[in-house]
């Protein structure tokens, strides 16, 4: 059976929507990836996704125990991760001495509460899919919840770009000249954080950070904008979670880690090629 | 002539119990040429904050224009030292000198007129053809230029300037010299510096910054001066070309 024949069948619903939100998911990945590699705030991207976890915990213990069916899973995700961003930033921004330390703090506090929580909620809780992401079993609801958030970050990047190009490049001078750098920042951690709770469902909250930096660092590798890095990083995030996907669907293996390490090995290939063309001249 | 800086008794620390800078009093007029110079750890980048309006003095009064630094943002352009930011940062020459166009509530594209002025400031400094360059791959020296290009493409009428030939070639020195005195004709300079060599016959202020600051001719910086600044003694060396002196530490 050829892939297409495959990927059309009437069964293979779960392969078209992974499909389509792995693509979908790319122009989110392809400017948030960016902010985070080029702002260098993988770490506080780390602190989210585990912190992410603890209000997965929190939601799920609350909707069985007090039956409160409104606290779903991933609204918890959502304000786990939107709190712990806001937290980060603003320590970051005002105490930045302490901006390790509380990085440190969310990234491990954040995942033993969502451990304990989900230890403690009755029934099968599959909290190894929130840690390391199926892609497979993501559904049509998950469709058009990545489209509204590609509008949500594509509409105010594209309008603020530049604010947001000065803020990345240089915060104090931006500063000097009015932009609202703390607004803007903390703006693009919530949506990092958005972002983030998103990417939990495909790759799982612990390889996330991956998918986060990988394509926007090879694009840097070859890219001297930085709307081309985001459109690069884009186009990349797509080709990996596509081929990822192609790969662990045949070969019967996780997607997840599959995108990741295809991620990690171009990324590689590219730093050399990226080191040599530099040498050269 | 207008006062374009003025600071009275002004005193800050971190702690209120440890003054970085105590009972500082300056003025700076409109036209002239002003170099802070003093040891590291002696209050330079502090006094550059608190010009800038980045940090606010535990007591005493700074104005710029009239106003708190704050709100004469607008008329400063400000260089900084250039390994402050990330040399491996995605964006060229041209882009650098744009973000001086910048201006609050600034959203979608800059003007015709915004490009124009930013393409402008690269040809003053002589560095119109790296403008598609990527800011990475250029040298120290390159980027100095573009950051100044920056601040000039604020239309400023004070330039601050931080460390702005730390990383000149000795050969592009005389260059760099000659645009810094085209410079002083349309507005007032206020250069922070470590290296000595840098105060020359072309500036009217030294501020000597080490706690305290004092203010002297760039012609009555002796011997005494600068050990009663940096407390041990520097050979000074006079040089031919636009340097007034040159130091040497003695160990």
């Amino acid at each position: 059976m050829s892939f297409f024949q495959v990927l059309f069948a009437p069964e293979m619903l779960f392969l078209r929507n992974a499909l389509l939100i792995g693509a979908l998911s790319s122009v989110t990945l392809g400017i948030i990836g960016t902010f985070v590699v080029t702002k260098r705030i993988s770490s506080i991207a780390g602190a989210i996704s585990h912190a992410a976890l603890g209000g997965v915990g929190i939601a799920l213990f609350l909707q069985r125990v007090l039956l409160w069916s409104f606290c779903t899973a991933t609204w918890g995700a959502v304000v786990g991760a939107v709190v712990s961003a806001l937290l980060v930033g603003v320590v970051s921004l005002y105490a930045k001495e302490r901006e390790d330390t509380i990085i440190g703090v969310m990234w491990a506090l954040g995942m033993a509460i969502g451990l304990l929580f989900l230890d403690r909620t009755p029934g099968y809780v599959d909290w190894q899919g929130y840690l390391f992401g199926n892609i497979l079993l993501l559904s049509t609801p998950e469709v058009y919840m990545t489209i509204i958030l590609d509008f949500i970050v594509l509409i105010p990047v594209v309008i603020f770009f530049n604010p947001v190009l000065a803020m990345c490049f240089d915060g104090t001078f931006a500063e000097l000249r009015g932009v609202r750098v703390k607004l803007i920042y903390l703006s693009l951690l919530v949506l990092t954080a958005l972002t983030i709770v998103l990417m939990m469902n495909i790759v799982g909250i612990i390889l996330v950070i991956a998918l986060l930096t990988l394509p926007a660092a090879t694009a840097g590798c070859f890219t001297r904008h930085l709307w081309s890095m985001m459109v690069v990083s884009g186009v990349l995030n797509w080709v990996f979670v596509t081929i990822g996907l192609l790969i662990s669907f045949y070969y019967r293996m996780p997607s997840g880690p599959v995108i990741v390490v295809f991620a990690g090995l171009v990324y590689v290939c590219a730093l050399i090629y990226h080191s040599l063309r530099v040498k050269k001249v | 002539m207008d006062n374009i800086v003025e600071i009275k008794h002004l005193n800050f620390g971190y702690e209120s119990s440890r003054l970085i800078l105590s009972d500082v009093n300056l003025e700076i007029k409109a036209g002239e040429s002003c170099c802070i110079v003093g040891p590291n750890g002696g209050g330079k980048s502090t006094l550059l904050r608190l010009l800038l309006g980045l940090i606010s003095p535990n007591s005493g009064t700074l104005r710029i224009f009239g106003e708190e630094p704050q709100k004469s943002r607008g008329k400063i352009g400000y260089m900084p030292q250039y390994h402050q930011l990330d040399p491996a940062f995605p964006v060229t020459a041209f882009e650098v000198a744009l973000m001086g166009r910048m201006r609050r509530n600034f959203c979608l594209r800059y003007s015709k007129a915004d490009r124009d002025i930013a393409m402008d400031s690269l040809n003053e400094l002589k560095i119109a053809n790296l403008s598609n360059m990527s800011f990475a791959s250029l040298s120290g020296g390159q980027r100095q230029r573009v950051l100044i290009a920056r601040a000039l493409a604020c239309r400023p009428e004070l330039l601050l300037l931080d460390e702005p030939t730390a990383n000149i070639d000795p050969g592009a020195e005389g260059d760099f010299y000659d645009t810094l005195d085209r410079l002083r004709k349309r507005m007032t300079i206020l250069t922070v510096s470590h290296d000595l060599g840098f105060v020359n016959k072309e500036i009217d202020k030294v501020i000597c910054v080490n706690r305290e600051v004092s203010i002297h001719n760039a012609g009555s910086l002796d011997d005494e001066a600068i050990h009663q600044v940096y407390h041990h003694h520097v050979n000074l060396i006079k040089h031919d070309h636009s340097c007034f002196c040159n130091c040497q530490k003695e160990s």
